[in-house]
């Protein structure tokens, strides 16, 4: 069988076993199947390592079906593994089977822990399809099957009211993108006459296109990439979206889903890589995103929104590098983000189950002493992603500014201020939630517990990959050659990627001042929290409470969307349907009542006025024939 | 015996059935009882019957074509009342009484 069908039918065989007989299974063997069955996907992709590393022009592939024949252009399910696909499965299943296995412990006590398993095979299945799609067709595919598990795990509780409103919420704003990559295909279709990735990238690698085209088509898709990957304007349901029980966000939310829109536009990079305006415009929104999610990160109280914002801002870090034209540099941080936020995410879970599912860090502190393994690899999570010297976070987010500031230097600034801004929110959260004085108010530090392996042994894992992740990508300056990521995914591009090879003093400012970044947010994050013991504020005045209250962007976007939205469908309803419609339907009504009445006179059900109408019927009949004939 | 039908013109033949028919008719319009009902019927389907003979007789139809039909509308009759008495004996059952403006449980009213 094809190693990719494998790969893809794993976790859909999960899914609609644990669809179907999960619930009649014991929980922990549906949620075993579950987990280890991305487990095997995890394995069959890493088998078929060494054969796609050999195989430079691409790979193994897959043509499972032809949809339909267009006039030439065929839609077809095709599939193949290479450099950049391998890749993003290999996180996608290797987390994956980290989250499973949490959630194995996690889910317990929930009553649909079947129902909650099939969706998430459910999700890695069509995330898969995402990746290992060779046309634009089976992106969009699993593009909207993750949008879809994406809704349908936010909304997961649906009991709670509101958390239906944020999976409502997730999958509108995700329209409102893809909306932008259904245009972008429709572009495809109608100027090469094909969605396939070797027949369309190549054409745009010719150069023979126009400018304005290849513009329009990577706006299109970038469009869509900002609803999925949540950057200004479509962010606003990612935070909304931690509703969700917290493997979820770890998985969809932090490390997988949302990283499809960086997936996109690598995928397209020939695309981008002609498109300055569009390259252009990724940078100055990327840059956007990353210091306002910054920025609302540093006054947030829930220990999943402070998360959510960091995803947000950590999405724009790689946007921007994708905006300076380093590919490889945005896909080295996707994957170095993986780690180490859902890490982070899984840290946190651990900590609302063990402070028995409390989620504001005012009311906790101090748990270090009682929670040991999840506060050593929390506290790795945020020296990784806060940018310690040598961890991965530090390597990759060290690229980015290097790139950037050889692209731009006021954006240099800018990220540097969001950077510091990350170093400085994180070690709050840090904290806020493992030091100083317990401050919890309606139960005791005795009660918190530490979890168990099955939630401890992923933090491990991914607390060891959060380190040494950073290896994958080792910088110019310390071994004298390409990174290792750097030179795997050389033969995925079609046009060369500059890498900017530094000379060793800029290298050496740069380095500083990543340093010193990380320094600042430590120092005055300690200096304002653990010394002088300040509790998570909730700002009441000034620019304190515009953070706490995500500056007010939802509550803009309600009085500048929402609201003229609702109002113009009040109008059309106060026009048409209660004007027109309604008039008209009862006016009729009467009519018909009349009618009615008559015409029930002649039905009454007794068998003898039924023969005399026949009866009469025939003589009129024979009449006519009479008069007529 | 056969010259005294010779005799008869064939508009005889038509005034009487159409007579008969006429009768079974007004019979089967304005009788209630589900007995008569059914022998005003017979008597309807009678009425064409005769008709029929009559006409083949009248048209010198060698083959008989129009009494071959008598004998259908016969066994269609006989079988017509077979079946309708055996309703009107379960009608009598449960509601014993014959009459057909009984019969209007269907009507939703």
């Amino acid at each position: 069988m094809n190693p990719i069908a494998l790969i893809l039918l794993f976790p859909l065989l999960g899914f609609v076993l644990n669809g179907v007989v999960g619930h009649k299974l014991p929980k922990s063997i549906a949620s075993g199947i579950s987990t280890l069955i991305v487990l095997l996907s995890f394995i069959t992709a890493a088998m078929q390592w060494s054969t796609v590393a050999a195989d430079l022009n691409g790979s193994v592939n897959w043509d499972a079906y032809t949809f339909f024949n267009l006039d030439g252009i065929l839609f077809k399910a095709a599939f193949s593994l290479d450099h950049l696909s391998i890749w993003m499965t290999l996180i996608i299943t290797g987390v994956g089977t980290l989250i499973h296995l949490y959630s194995m412990s996690y889910m317990d006590h929930d009553n649909n822990t079947s129902k909650f398993f099939s969706y998430l095979n459910f999700f890695v299945f069509n995330m898969l399809l995402l990746v290992l799609g060779s046309n634009f067709l089976m992106m969009f595919f699993g593009w909207e099957g993750v949008g879809l598990c994406s809704y349908l795990l936010i909304g997961f509780w649906y009991q709670n009211e509101s958390f239906g409103g944020a999976a409502r919420k997730a999958f509108v704003m995700n329209r409102i993108g893809d909306l932008g990559l259904l245009l972008g295909m429709f572009l495809i279709i109608k100027n090469f006459g094909s969605l396939e990735y070797n027949v369309v990238l190549p054409a745009i690698a010719e150069g023979s296109s126009s400018t304005v085209l290849i513009s329009s088509i990577s706006i299109l898709l970038f469009i869509g990439a900002m609803g999925k990957s949540a950057q200004i304007p479509l962010f606003t349901w990612l935070p909304d979206a931690m509703a969700g029980p917290t493997p979820v966000s770890a998985l969809i939310h932090a490390a997988t889903m949302v990283t499809a829109g960086i997936y996109l536009v690598i995928r397209c990079q020939v695309m981008y890589s002609l498109a300055p305006m569009a390259q252009e415009l990724i940078l100055w929104i990327g840059l956007a995103t990353a210091l306002l999610g910054a920025l609302i990160g540093l006054r947030q109280n829930d220990i999943k929104k402070v998360l959510a914002y960091s995803t947000v801002s950590q999405l724009g870090f790689m946007f921007v590098a994708l905006g300076v034209g380093a590919y490889t540099t945005a896909l080295f941080h996707v994957t170095t983000h993986a780690f180490f936020k859902a890490l982070l995410f899984l840290g946190a879970g651990s900590v609302i189950h063990g402070v028995h599912e409390r989620q504001d860090i005012s009311q906790m502190g101090g748990l270090k002493k009682m929670m040991p393994i999840t506060y050593i690899t929390f506290l790795i999570g945020t020296l990784a992603i806060s940018g310690f010297p040598f961890l991965s976070g530090f390597f990759s987010k060290d690229e980015i500014l290097a790139n950037v500031f050889h692209h731009n230097i006021v954006a240099y600034i800018v990220l540097v201020i969001a950077a510091l801004l990350t170093a400085t929110y994180m070690f709050r959260l840090l904290f806020l939630t493992f030091f100083g004085e317990f401050r919890g108010t309606d139960y005791k530090l005795s009660d918190v517990h530490e979890s168990n392996w099955k939630m401890t042994l992923p933090l491990i894992i991914l607390a060891i990959l959060s380190i040494a992740g950073g290896m994958l990508n080792l910088p110019h300056y310390l071994i004298h050659e390409d990174g290792f990521l750097a030179s795997w995914l050389r033969p995925t591009f079609l046009i060369f990627e500059h890498s900017n090879h530094t000379e060793i003093s800029t290298e050496i400012a740069l380095i500083s001042v990543a340093i010193f970044v990380f320094l600042f947010g430590f120092i005055y994050s300690r200096n304002r929290y653990v010394s002088k013991g300040i509790n998570a504020e909730t700002p009441t005045s000034g620019i304190g409470k515009v953070l706490s209250n995500k500056f007010y962007i939802d509550e803009i976007y309600n009085k500048l969307i929402v609201r003229p939205i609702e109002f113009f469908g009040d109008l059309l309803f106060a026009l048409f349907d209660t004007l027109l419609l309604y008039s008209v339907t009862f006016s009729i009504n009467p009519i018909l009542k009349l009618v009615g009445r008559f015409n029930r006179k002649i039905q009454n059900g007794n068998i003898e006025y039924y023969l005399i109408y026949m009866v009469a019927a025939i003589a009129i009949l024979l009449g006519l024939n009479l008069f007529f004939a | 015996m056969l010259s005294i039908f010779h005799s008869l013109e064939i508009s005889h033949y038509i005034y009487l059935s159409t007579v008969l028919f006429s009768i079974g008719l007004f019979g089967v319009l304005f009788r209630r009882n589900a007995i008569i009902l059914l022998m005003c019927i017979e008597l309807m389907l009678n009425a064409v019957n005769l008709l029929l003979a009559a006409f083949t007789e009248y048209m010198g139809d060698m083959q008989a074509n129009g009494q071959m039909f008598v004998f259908f509308i016969m066994v269609v009759a006989a079988a017509e009342a077979a079946v309708g008495l055996a309703i009107i004996v379960m009608v009598y059952r449960n509601t014993r009484k014959t009459d057909v403006s009984f019969l209007d449980q269907l009507k939703d009213s």
